[in-house]
């Protein structure tokens, strides 16, 4: 199996390996996949007041695609708000990392694992400052 | 031994040092030595009786005939050459059912079987035959018990291998063979894995059909060959069709060349047996001497009815294949979905019960005849780094190493 050039790099320094504090309340967990199927990323994000991710750590069991996939994520999510974050996508990750079509589902995991990370800081932090522009009340003009 | 912090205190090796002896194995140089000759020089086709060129190839060919012999103790009219264990396999399978189907249609064999034996099944299930698929205990050994009662007054055929290609578990092929002999069932056995590792004397061994391969014990790819047995006389239905060589079971040319090349191979191995497997099994446990330092680490495959050649090992909380990755100057396999072409986790260690994460973080060491001490060292230690490295990075050794026990965590499937 040939890896890329970013795909080795990932795998040989990988950035952002940790975990943040348990009790530290300003950070968003996401865990997906499954041992049975041999990828489980964990993702974390640091979220600061203007809703802005400051910093991601990760951790991965999978293959070096998935651990590049994940690593790639944490660099990427950093100073991008939620909304931003959320909008990466798996083709992103896989085109930057020129994986192979039997690699396509690490990337896809990583964009689910953004997802979970996001959902559970904002099931912790409702109406945050992470100011969603959708909640913006429209234009009333219709409604004459 | 001190655990020195030398990253580099065994010097990494020109070429990946090789310990996947059970996917292939170099020729030795002495066989290839024999071999040359018969591409350039004695080329006759050995079906060629009318002339020298032939007579010359067809000498080669029944002396190498005799050396396969040799090492099994069959006779020479119960050999017939093959492109390999993958052939012998198919034309012992299809061939034996074709040819007694009027007798019966259910055919048995193993979960943990070689596909060549699976897929053979597989397919003549799709003809209408039925076939049973035994299950393994956890140690990978059938359970004979259950083997017996799967045979009925319709089997035509059994077929267990000799010594398991992942793990290396040694099926007890003598007690089986008796049982399908009280039955009156064919028992075919896949030994490509077992000549020249575990002794094997036809003479007393009750087996039907035997394959065997050349590759597997520093012979070339590509030729192999089949036993048949004369007595009592087994029949079978030919696979490949063309010029009735081989009393009619295998037509085809005969490669003179890779015959020769087999032939010395099971020659050599005659000799080198014991001496081999002595050196290996040393190997083999300081192998497992090393990797027994790290923790949560388990040997797939029974601890006594193994060959000494194999390894098997799960890495737990660390993936197959990132594995693998890390330990760039070993050359290993591992039974990891990541690494299989169909992304399925090893079906052999799934057989034997054992977790898709377990399957997932297995690794296959296997040892060979020229495996040193020095290959021993290198791989621990790259072993240990990776394993160490890698599960720093993984979030299941993270919680367990918290207390959190896995099976209770509610994972979404992706």
């Amino acid at each position: 199996m040939a890896y890329s050039d970013k795909v080795v790099d990932h795998y040989e320094n990988p950035r952002n390996v940790g975990s943040f504090e348990a009790d530290d309340d300003n950070v968003g967990t996401g865990m997906v996949g499954a041992p049975a199927c041999g990828d489980v990323m964990r993702l974390q994000i640091r979220v600061n007041a203007q809703g802005v991710i400051e910093d991601a750590k990760f951790k991965t069991y999978g293959c070096g695609s998935a651990i590049a996939s994940s690593s790639l994520v944490t660099e990427w999510v950093r100073g991008r708000t939620l909304d931003e974050a959320l909008a990466i996508k798996n083709s992103d990750i896989s085109e930057e990392l020129a994986l192979p079509p039997v690699k396509i589902h690490c990337s896809i995991l990583a964009e689910d694992a953004i997802k979970a990370a996001v959902a559970d800081f904002r099931s912790r932090h409702p109406a945050g400052a992470d100011t969603l522009v959708s909640e913006q009340i429209a234009c009333a003009s219709s409604t004459r | 031994m001190s655990d020195t912090r030398q990253a580099q205190s065994t010097a990494r090796p020109a070429q990946p040092v090789y310990l996947d002896y059970a996917a292939t194995t170099p020729v030795d140089r002495r066989v290839a030595a024999k071999m040359v000759p018969y591409l350039t020089e004695i080329y006759g086709n050995p079906a060629s009786r009318s002339h020298a060129y032939g007579w010359a190839a067809d000498e080669a060919v029944e002396l190498a005939r005799e050396q396969v012999c040799a090492l099994i103790h069959a006779d020479p009219r119960e050999i017939a050459w093959t492109s390999g264990a993958t052939e012998s396999n198919n034309l012992a399978i299809k061939g034996a059912a074709h040819f007694y189907k009027s007798k019966g249609k259910h055919l048995v064999t193993v979960a943990t079987e070689h596909k060549a034996v699976l897929d053979s099944m597989r397919e003549l299930e799709r003809e209408g035959f039925e076939v049973t698929v035994l299950p393994v205990l956890p140690s990978g050994l059938l359970d004979h018990a259950v083997f017996e009662a799967a045979l009925r007054p319709d089997t035509v055929l059994a077929s267990v291998m000799y010594v398991n290609n992942e793990t290396g578990v040694i099926q007890d092929v003598s007690a089986l063979g008796a049982i399908c002999r009280a039955k009156g069932v064919l028992f075919h056995v896949d030994a490509a894995q077992a000549a020249g590792k575990v002794p094997i004397d036809l003479a007393q061994l009750p087996i039907d059909l035997m394959s065997l391969s050349a590759h597997k014990i520093y012979g070339p790819k590509g030729i192999g060959a089949l036993y048949v047995r004369r007595k009592p006389r087994v029949r079978l239905e030919a696979q490949m069709h063309g010029g009735g060589h081989e009393r009619g079971m295998r037509s085809g040319t005969l490669p003179a060349h890779q015959i020769v090349g087999m032939g010395e191979a099971f020659w050599l191995a005659r000799d080198t047996m014991d001496a081999d497997n002595a050196r290996i099994q040393s190997l083999r446990d300081r192998l497992w001497a090393g990797f027994q330092k790290l923790d949560a680490v388990v040997l797939n495959g029974d601890e006594t009815q193994r060959a000494v050649q194999y390894l098997n090992v799960s890495f737990n909380y660390v993936e197959g294949e990132s594995l693998l990755m890390g330990i760039k100057g070993v050359a290993v396999s591992s039974g990891s979905a990541c690494t299989s072409a169909s992304l399925e986790p090893s079906y052999v260690l799934r057989a034997m019960g054992r977790s898709d994460e377990l399957a997932h973080s297995s690794v296959r060491f296997s040892i060979g005849r020229f495996t040193t001490e020095q290959d021993i060292d290198y791989a621990i230690e790259q072993v240990t780094q990776v394993v160490t490295r890698l599960r720093a990075m993984s979030p299941l050794w993270d919680m367990v190493q918290a207390g959190v026990d896995l099976s209770t965590i509610q994972w979404s499937e992706h």
